[in-house]
């Protein structure tokens, strides 16, 4: 029995995606539990397992720990990746909310059925780069600095940079008109334990292919 | 110019009303700005005072918050309703998520377009009788105390109240099965 957190998910970003990141940016390896058929789920659920029937799940630290957000806060704070104090952990919160909101659209784009997907694609576009990248652009330009929050690495940083690069998947030249949010993901992307993540053969997951979604469909539904 | 903490929404529940609740629970005064018009509105995001041009705004300790989770956990911290400990908030925040989840269809039930109306009833009620209550009935009925976490008053005590009361709103009956949460 290791010590290792357990992850419980299907074998594909989702909702765990977020985790996965911040355990590999704290340089904390993983072990993980891919649900491939709907009883693997039923499974989980008859076992008690799963707080709300649902996953993602963790096993970390003796707790079987659900809700992504609840996860991600444990991690973030285990770690020293949530800030010195309340008030830049408040900033950090609102940061990353943000993200998550930015990250909900992306994710959701693979599920849209045809003839609402060019639209969804364009609000994509339209709230990544006049709502949620200039505010990110004007934190970095106003205080000079190499990270988001108090001028060391916390789970604002991470999390931006996890969506910066879905951006992109979604629409390469996405950042052009954000000269400092690229020399942001170049920066992030080469401290030691987040560039090991980056690279091929890491838990980092690939996108969803729309081919893969009537397995999931199966799993949840 | 008074210190209290000033809530900027609609003269509604929405999305603002689990910071109203956080804030009353914590003994709290606040101060509200609703929005009336869609200038008003437009004139918050102009003057730039919304980070993501959204609204709740809660302006507190010389910051302007947006994002609620980000509000209630401030809130929450500030006023030692967030646990003891990193496993005591660690119960907190799983709870709380999982009641958000709840709250979150009944925040969309009056969008329902009328035929889903009576099927998204249904939907809240299974969930909170079938997935969500009865966890809180066992965690009260295993621990014995009056708390869900920590044998202190936290915020997803707050939440939880909220939770229960916004769907008896709705289908009154549906504490009929669970005799701890009723006593709450």
């Amino acid at each position: 029995m290791s010590g290792k957190p357990k992850l419980h998910y299907f074998n594909g970003r989702g909702r765990m995606e977020s985790i996965r990141w911040l355990l590999a940016a704290a340089g904390v390896e993983f072990e993980e539990c891919f649900l491939e058929t709907k009883d693997d789920l039923t499974k989980l659920q008859k076992d008690g397992s799963l707080l709300f029937q649902q996953v993602p799940m963790v096993e970390i630290d003796g707790m079987k720990m659900v809700q992504s957000r609840a996860i991600s806060n444990y991690i973030a704070t285990k770690y020293n990746l949530y800030g010195k104090d309340l008030k830049e952990r408040a900033l950090i919160d609102m940061y990353v909310e943000a993200v998550i909101d930015l990250n909900e659209l992306l994710m959701t784009h693979t599920f849209q059925p045809a003839d609402k997907k060019e639209q969804h694609f364009a609000t994509i576009v339209d709230k990544a780069t006049n709502r949620y990248f200039p505010v990110y652009e004007k934190v970095l330009k106003d205080h000079g600095q190499d990270f988001l929050v108090g001028n060391r690495l916390s789970r604002a940083d991470v999390q931006l940079l996890e969506t910066l690069l879905m951006a992109e998947e979604c629409k390469p030249d996405i950042l052009v008109k954000f000269p400092l949010l690229q020399s942001f993901k170049a920066r992030i992307s080469n401290i030691p334990t987040i560039k090991k993540f980056l690279q091929p053969g890491s838990q980092r997951k690939p996108p969803l292919q729309e081919k893969d979604v009537p397995k999931l469909m199966k799993i949840f539904h | 110019m008074s210190g209290k903490p000033r809530l900027t929404y609609c003269n509604g529940r929405g999305r603002m009303e689990p910071v109203r609740w956080l804030l009353a629970a914590a003994g709290v005064e606040f101060e509200e700005i609703f929005l009336e018009t869609r200038e008003q509105y437009e004139k918050l995001i102009k003057d730039g005072v919304l980070m993501f041009q959204q609204v709740p705004l809660v302006e507190i300790d010389g910051m302007k918050m947006v994002q609620t989770r980000a509000i209630l956990s401030y809130i929450a911290g500030k006023y030692n309703l967030y646990g003891k400990d990193l496993k005591e908030r660690a119960l907190i925040d799983m709870y709380v998520e999982g009641i958000t989840d709840l709250m979150q269809m009944i925040l969309m039930f009056p969008f329902s377009p009328p035929e889903a109306k009576e099927k998204n009833l249904d939907s809240i009620k299974e969930r909170a009788t079938n997935r969500y209550f009865p966890v809180f009935e066992k965690v009260l009925k295993q621990h014995g105390q009056d708390f869900l976490v920590g044998n202190k008053f936290s915020w997803a005590d707050v939440q939880l109240i909220e939770a229960i009361l916004a769907v008896e709103e709705k289908i009154p009956a549906v504490l009929s099965g669970f005799p701890q949460l009723q006593v709450i």
